[in-house]
């Protein structure tokens, strides 16, 4: 089961697409997975041969659980889960270290042992790890039992998504000692390029502004490398693609982030459709795994909403969030005369265990520089 | 085209994008964008289909025009009379 959340415990599977002896290539869809936010189509990150689904639709089971044997290439049979980001270590949850004592205690107590830390020889659980998970079990409300079907009605489901982003959020705000700056840069040249862009293109083929912010980001994190990064292990584990988590309202409430996959090699035309696409596929709920979990980077833009400026909340393990607000007129001055202009407020938060200010100052301004010639995006 | 065919083809692509939305009460006099909760990109897939199913031409100078459900019905039967 992939991790498809920074805070994802557990996903119910819902379907099979695959069976076995079906030959699988990399990206494949082999799965459907329904996570607290939304249904999601896992794929496949190795090619092979389907040798042995474990997991039956309807099960939930927790993030690492080996899902299917996929035979690769010479070897004879190799256990691997769907994609996602590396797994919750699959093999190690696989080969759960517990004492016999242990699992007999855990059964007496009701405790799932699968979710306990062990802190044993080599992480092996002992009772004395079963009966403190058992005080804080009594300690907290229980949680809903394995077995009981993820709840469908709207407003069960939108309850599900809203603890899913308080669980992220508060792991943000918990952990990330953000930082935030902002600019204010004058739209008029990027605007007036996609106004003279657009009289040519047919309706179908327009650009929108926010196709040009998420580009010149892309542009921005390859100069400022820093920014597109994980924070893993205490330190900031620099990401090698650029795969811009674009947050997405949903209409019944909530918001998903999947990202629009290697942003900076794309058009600006290849970037309108991913985005279109995406935006269209996450309100349906037709997300594929790799979206949802290999963002580097996330960009919210509230400029529809009249929202001016953006402080962000940065989706842990990223170090970085980028956000927009409304382009408003604005009384600006340039080389002494003052004018009307539209203004764009572009705002940074940045983890400062990773970054620093002046980094996130380089950042703003490369973003700005390559707005401002929207040709070369 | 009549004003009720251009209604019933602006609903047809509002039902896509705003499933949940109530068309039969909406006010054809406000703001489409924010009285459904439309941002730019739906605004867009707005325009598309209004162009795909009525084959019309609409500039994105004239958008402004067509905000409101009565903009844009009168807005369409300037563009196709009859």
């Amino acid at each position: 089961m992939p991790s498809l959340g920074a805070d994802m415990e557990e996903g119910k599977l819902l379907q099979w697409k695959v069976q076995p002896g079906d030959a699988v290539k990399r990206g494949d869809i082999i799965a459907v997975v329904h996570t607290e936010k939304a249904e999601i189509e896992v794929e496949v990150f190795e090619g092979g041969v389907v040798d042995q689904l474990l997991v039956q639709p309807g099960a939930v089971v927790p993030v690492g659980t080996v899902l299917a044997i996929l035979r690769t290439g010479e070897e004879a049979a190799t256990a691997t889960t769907p994609a996602g980001p590396p797994p919750a270590k699959p093999a190690e949850k696989a080969r759960l270290r517990i004492s016999p004592l242990a699992r007999k205690v855990a059964a007496e107590l009701g405790v799932d042992f699968s979710r306990v830390q062990g802190t044993g020889p080599h992480g092996a659980i002992e009772k004395a790890d079963i009966e403190r998970a058992a005080s804080l079990q009594k300690a907290r409300p229980a949680p809903p039992p394995v077995a009981e079907p993820i709840p469908s009605a709207p407003a069960e489901a939108y309850q599900g998504m809203r603890r899913a982003i308080a669980a992220a959020m508060a792991r943000s705000n918990r952990e990330i000692p953000h930082y935030y700056l902002e600019t204010q840069i004058d739209m008029s040249l990027p605007l007036h390029w996609l106004e003279a862009a657009n009289q040519k293109r047919p309706v179908q083929q327009r650009l929108l502004p926010a196709v040009l912010l998420v580009k010149a980001v892309a542009h921005a994190l390859k100069d400022v490398p820093e920014l597109n990064g994980y924070w893993k292990n205490d330190r900031n584990e620099l990401q090698q693609d650029i795969h811009i988590g674009f947050a997405i309202s949903l209409r019944r409430g909530g918001l998903m982030v999947p990202a629009i996959l290697h942003a900076d090699s794309k058009s600006l035309d290849e970037l309108m459709a991913a985005m279109t696409d995406l935006i269209q596929r996450t309100r349906a709920g037709r997300l594929r795994s790799s979206e949802i979990t290999d963002g580097t980077v996330t960009i919210t833009n509230l400029g529809d909403r009249g929202v001016e400026t953006v402080y962000g909340v940065i989706y842990p393990p990223q170090v970085a969030l980028v956000g927009f607000g409304r382009i408003v007129e604005r009384p600006w001055a340039d080389n002494g005369m003052l004018g009307v202009r539209p203004v764009l407020t572009a705002t940074l938060s940045g983890d400062h265990r990773a970054t620093d200010g002046r980094r996130g100052a380089q950042f703003l301004e490369s973003f700005t520089r390559w707005l401002l010639q929207p040709d070369k995006l | 085209m009549t004003e009720a065919e251009i209604r019933d083809a602006v609903f047809k692509v509002l039902r896509r994008i705003a499933p949940e939305a109530d068309l039969q009460t909406l006010n054809p006099t406000q703001n489409l964008r924010q009285v459904l909760d439309i941002d730019s990109f739906d605004y867009l897939q707005l325009m598309i289909g209004l162009h795909e199913s009525l084959a019309v031409e609409i500039p994105e100078s004239d958008y402004p025009q067509l905000s409101t459900l009565a903009g844009i019905i009168q807005y369409l039967l300037t563009k196709r009379p009859g």
